[in-house]
């Protein structure tokens, strides 16, 4: 099954990521490539195996509520690109 | 013998012993980073952060509160986030990013005495086995500057085989310390899954990320393990297990070990020089007592397809908080808020993340998970029981960790997929979760490193560390050190 | 053509824990902009989720009260979108196994009884907020709100009309309430709702397509938002359009709904099960534990005050409609036993039309259950008229102490005594002659003159009933 210029375009919409019309052709080859080597899978049998999704079982640890956290501002916005009277600042949000 | 080419275990004996002090070794990698910066192995370098840190230590010792680590100089993989260092994961989109907070492998390392000199260059977000993909140029291998460290964690492979660290901290998705291990001949151990915390490791796949170490000896790695692992409260996928000492095998001998040997190891892809220093190893395991004894992984080699669908499925959806919007790299010039972030990620992340993010969000998109994503986590349970029924037959596997000695730059960056296939026999045993490692068994074409892989049950790394380090024992690969280092 | 309106609603009730679902970090609503946003809620590089049980705990209480199944093990997944205020990119959300399934919620529209069938409840994390005033020509994201613990709850399409949508939201907001799982604070958006709404021809059983509208923070909008949605459909298809399924977002300062242009991209979530998250266990002893920590629920104290108190159904339902009333209620009962009926009266009669005409809440009444008691015991012993009552009341609504207090210095108290009440009577039929002449002659009208003056007399303070008793006997009958 071979991807198209239109399903580079979708995923590279869905992901965020702006890419030129050069870059998608180019992604695309390599994406096929890839999507080549991991059809290789489809041919095991699988029926009824259940899916891992981690490599440890068991259940989830869970934590007590209680408040650990304490402000710390300054030092979490530190690396902001852009921040007035503690707020981390975007374009403007259309909702 | 030079005191930087000494092991860990030798530094530390020195230290308890006065002979050194550690701002005395601080001093001494300090000069031999500053004298070795064409390897490209560090991105962040502080001498007076380091050297405070020594001073620390030294204090701590004179008070009597010192213990084995403590003095003793380490080097963090930059995928670690640290408060002292910059913190990028070798890419432009975390340029400068100072973290808050250390990483628990960071801080456990740091509470045990060892003092940091500084963060070691990456593939960008470990993605790579050739270190190719860090934005911030290439790293060099020790043993043959045209041939690349191996990946993801290639700054910490060069600076441990060049004996400008005498550790390092090193992480591995899908053969991230093995490969990189075998490509410049230092021993390469990643523990079981969910052993050392995964808090504050930037994250790439988080149902395979690990971290682990590069040390110049199974003992070495025994001794800094023990320390840098441990329950975590702060990592969901922490394993609540009792601390351990993993030195506590070293010393028992070979005799009686079963060592499985997967005929699908030895297949087609493997290059000729590999095949016979494996085979010698092998030999030599043999001759300390081991039983080879042949098994089967069949689905193994479907680990590439299936981990190159599970990884990018996870990094595609970790990799979405790169979006310029709180810390990382904001475009300059840019329309609306999608168009924002749209071209910040553009900008600041390089091709190969991308290349796994677009993978990752097709898996995932509606009408293709079952097809891939469901797929590929049940053939990954299918790899996962195999390992387990293998491991009722024997103690240990071994077998080769590549398929080839170090290759040059440039010989596989174009094609994505014969570099995906560099990982071939590490990708395996990361699926399943289980421990492995590499350790030097010789030397292959120009004179390049070869890499045997130990592979052992869930949570038996004293067993597989007790096996390497009997191999040290008879052999002295790991000893040997590249020319003019 | 007669159309049939189709709703279902998914209710967002932000769970009452001190710290976030995921993190550390004070839930408190109200602080200053990021001070409350912890490394995991701005999803710095390296950091990890960790669940909070107190979230699950509130989770499985939902489920006991609503007849639920609570699943034994369900799953955390990622749901993946791009929005500033969803710092890592993705939401943590449960999503094909949710922890809470099924169950449902009984509900009264006017005096019908309805069942909400319930679809599932599944525990999530909230977003962060953007703000939308100037910075710069920019927009502030302030990420104290993200990682909320959120449980969402989600309706069969059940309900007919905007009044039983009102309705269902009323009750599954008392319910919540009730449990203590969430502060039902509205206002600061601590239960919201967004309608799934569609209409189609009365009798037909496909469901036409459906509109999401979000934003409705009030039960008023709730209605208005539903019933002008209701409207633009029907008149829509009336002419020759479709419904197209879409997300709008109510403007409650123009009562009307528009599309959401953030909503605009055709959604593609990517959810998968979060590989940092393992399943979350729950086993019968956690539920036990829960179940018998949980106080008696609406319906069985609704059953409850029917069958021992001898209240109406529609009584018991009032009074069963929010934890404080019952409690109010439940208290009061148990100082003046057996007069169930009169604590009912009062409760919802004055007492609530006077909250109601402060706009005031039950809790902040200025006369407890026990001054309310202690009034209502007068009138129980005789002590007090129904017009006398209603001025102590008054007056301890103002404040001025208990009943009895009152009674003392305005000397309020009614006259019992038959011996000084037959006195007073036989002076007014002394002093109104007329009256029991017309009274013999067959005016029934002059007998309410006499007890007028009787009551004139007494300024007030006689038993009425009494009154008329003796005045029948002297008048002979």
């Amino acid at each position: 099954m071979a991807l198209s210029l239109d399903d580079v375009a979708r995923i590279a919409h869905l992901a965020r990521i702006e890419i030129t019309d050069d870059e998608a052709r180019r992604t695309l080859a390599q994406l096929n490539d890839i999507f080549a080597m991991i059809e290789r899978m489809q041919a095991v049998d699988t029926t009824g195996i259940e899916p891992m999704s981690h490599p440890l079982g068991g259940g989830q640890r869970l934590r007590d509520d209680a408040v650990t956290e304490t402000d710390n501002r300054e030092a979490n916005l530190r690396n902001a690109p852009a921040q007035q009277d503690g707020l981390f600042l975007v374009p403007r949000v259309i909702e | 013998m030079s005191l930087h080419h000494e092991t860990l275990a030798t530094l530390s004996r020195k230290l308890a012993a006065r002979e050194i002090s550690a701002v005395e070794l601080a001093h001494l990698y300090l000069e031999r980073i500053d004298g070795n910066r064409d390897l490209n192995a560090f991105l962040d370098v502080r001498p007076d952060v380091t050297l405070a840190q020594a001073r620390a230590a030294d204090a701590r010792r004179k008070a009597g509160d010192a213990g084995p680590l403590t003095g003793l100089p380490i080097a963090h993989k930059d995928i670690f986030v640290t408060r002292d260092f910059a913190s990028t994961a070798s890419s432009r989109m975390l340029e400068g990013y100072m973290s808050p907070f250390d990483a628990t492998v960071v801080s456990n390392l740091a509470t045990a005495g060892m003092v940091t000199l500084g963060k070691l260059n990456c593939d960008e977000f470990a993605m790579g086995s050739s270190n190719e993909n860090s934005a911030y140029g290439n790293v060099l291998n020790p043993w043959d500057k045209s041939a690349v460290p191996g990946g993801s964690s290639g700054g910490s492979s060069a600076a441990v085989a060049a004996r400008i660290a005498p550790v390092a901290t090193a992480t591995d998705t899908g053969g991230s310390i093995r490969e990189p291990a075998a490509f410049t001949g230092v021993t390469g151990t990643k523990p079981t899954y969910g052993r050392p915390s995964r808090w504050g490791m930037i994250a790439f796949a988080s149902s395979l990320d690990t971290a682990g170490l590069m040390t110049l000896s199974a003992e070495d790695a025994a001794l800094v393990l023990s320390a840098m692992v441990g329950f975590d409260p702060k990592d969901s996928t922490s394993v609540d297990r009792p601390p351990e000492n993993f030195a506590r095998a070293l010393t028992e001998p070979l005799r009686g070990r079963r060592i499985g040997v997967p005929k699908e190891f030895f297949g087609g892809g493997l290059q000729p020089d590999v095949e016979a220093a494996v085979r010698e190893a092998l030999g030599t395991y043999q001759r300390l007592g081991a039983k080879l004894i042949d098994i089967s992984l069949p689905n193994a080699a479907l680990g590439i397809p299936v981990y190159y669908v599970v990884a990018p499925a996870e990094c595609s959806s970790n990799l979405s908080r790169f979006d310029g919007v709180r810390y990382g790299h904001r475009a300059r010039d840019y329309g609306d808020l999608t168009d924002m972030i749209k071209k910040s990620r553009a900008e600041g992340l390089g091709a190969e993340p991308k290349r796994r993010i677009l993978v990752g969000a097709y898996v995932l998109s509606h009408g293709y998970y079952d097809a891939y994503y469901l797929k590929a986590q049940q053939v990954r349970r299918l790899i996962a029981d195999e390992f387990r029924a293998a491991f009722e037959q024997c103690d240990l596997i071994a077998g080769p960790v590549t398929t080839s000695v170090a290759f040059g730059f440039g010989e596989k960056a174009a094609d994505p997929v014969a570099m995906y296939m560099s990982d071939l026999y590490t990708i395996p045993g990361s699926l399943a979760g289980i421990p492995s490692m590499s350790i030097p068994c010789g030397f292959g074409a120009h004179g390049r490193p070869v890499g045997l892989q130990l592979m052992a049950n869930y949570f038996d790394e004293a067993r597989m560390l007790g096996a390497a380090h009997q191999y040290q024992l008879a052999t002295d690969w790991h000893a040997r050190v590249p020319a003019g280092f | 053509m007669e159309w049939e309106v189709v709703i279902g609603l998914e209710t967002h009730a932000q769970l009452s824990t001190e710290s976030k679902i995921f993190s550390g970090a004070s839930t408190a609503f109200g602080a200053a902009p990021n001070t409350q946003a912890s490394v995991v809620d701005l999803a710095l590089p390296g950091v990890l989720p960790v669940l909070n049980r107190g979230a699950v705990e509130r989770a499985i209480r939902f489920g006991l009260a609503v007849g639920a199944t609570i699943a034994p093990r369900s799953i955390f997944a990622r749901k993946n979108y791009f929005y500033p205020d969803l710092p890592k990119g993705y939401q943590i959300s449960q999503y094909e196994i949710p922890v809470v399934q099924g169950g449902g919620l009984r509900i009264l529209v006017g005096e019908t009884e309805k069942f909400v069938h319930l679809t599932r409840a599944h525990l999530e994390e909230d977003a962060g907020k953007s703000l939308h005033e100037d910075y710069q020509g920019m927009s502030g994201i302030d990420l104290n709100r993200a990682g909320t613990p959120l449980l969402e709850i989600v309706t069969e399409p059940d309900m007919r009309s905007a009044a039983e949508a009102v309705a269902y939201a009323k009750a599954l907001h008392a319910l919540v309430r009730w449990i203590g799982i969430c502060d039902g604070n509205m206002q600061e958006g601590s239960f919201r709702c967004d309608a799934n709404v569609s209409v189609r021809p009365m009798g037909e059983s496909t469901l036409g397509t459906r509109c999401e509208i979000k934003n409705l923070n009030s039960f008023r909008f709730l209605e208005q938002a539903i019933e002008h949605e209701v409207e633009r459909q029907i008149e829509l298809i009336e002419g020759g359009g479709r419904v197209v399924q879409e997300t709008r977002l109510y403007d409650p300062d123009r009562n009307e709904t528009r599309a959401m242009r953030s909503k605009e991209d055709a959604q593609d979530y990517r959810y998968f099960p979060d590989p940092d998250l393992l399943p979350l266990e729950i086993d019968a002893a956690w539920i036990d534990r829960v179940r018998d920590g949980m106080p008696e629920l609406p319906e069985a104290k609704r059953a409850r005050f029917a069958a021992d108190l001898g209240l109406t159904d529609y009584d018991a339902g009032v009074l069963t409609g929010s934890r404080e009333l019952a409690d109010f209620f439940e208290s009061m009962v148990a100082r003046l036993p057996g007069q169930a009926k009169l604590c009912a009266n009062w409760l919802m009669g004055d007492v609530a039309a006077r909250l109601n005409r402060e706009q005031r809440d039950l809790t902040d009444s200025p006369i407890s259950a026990d001054a309310l008691s202690g009034l209502l015991a007068r009138i129980a012993d005789g002590t007090l008229s129904g017009k006398m009552a209603k001025e102590v009341f008054d007056a301890m609504w103002s404040g001025e102490g208990s009943a009895d207090a009152i009674i003392e210095s305005r000397g309020l108290k009614q006259i019992s005594d038959s011996g000084e009440l037959e006195r007073i009577i036989d002076d007014v039929l002394a002093a109104n002659p007329k009256s029991v002449e017309e009274f013999r002659a067959g005016k029934e009208k002059a007998f309410n003159a006499l007890v007028g003056q009787a009551m004139k007399a007494t300024k007030g303070k006689a038993n009425p009933a009494q009154v008329n008793e003796i005045l029948r006997s002297r008048l002979g009958g």
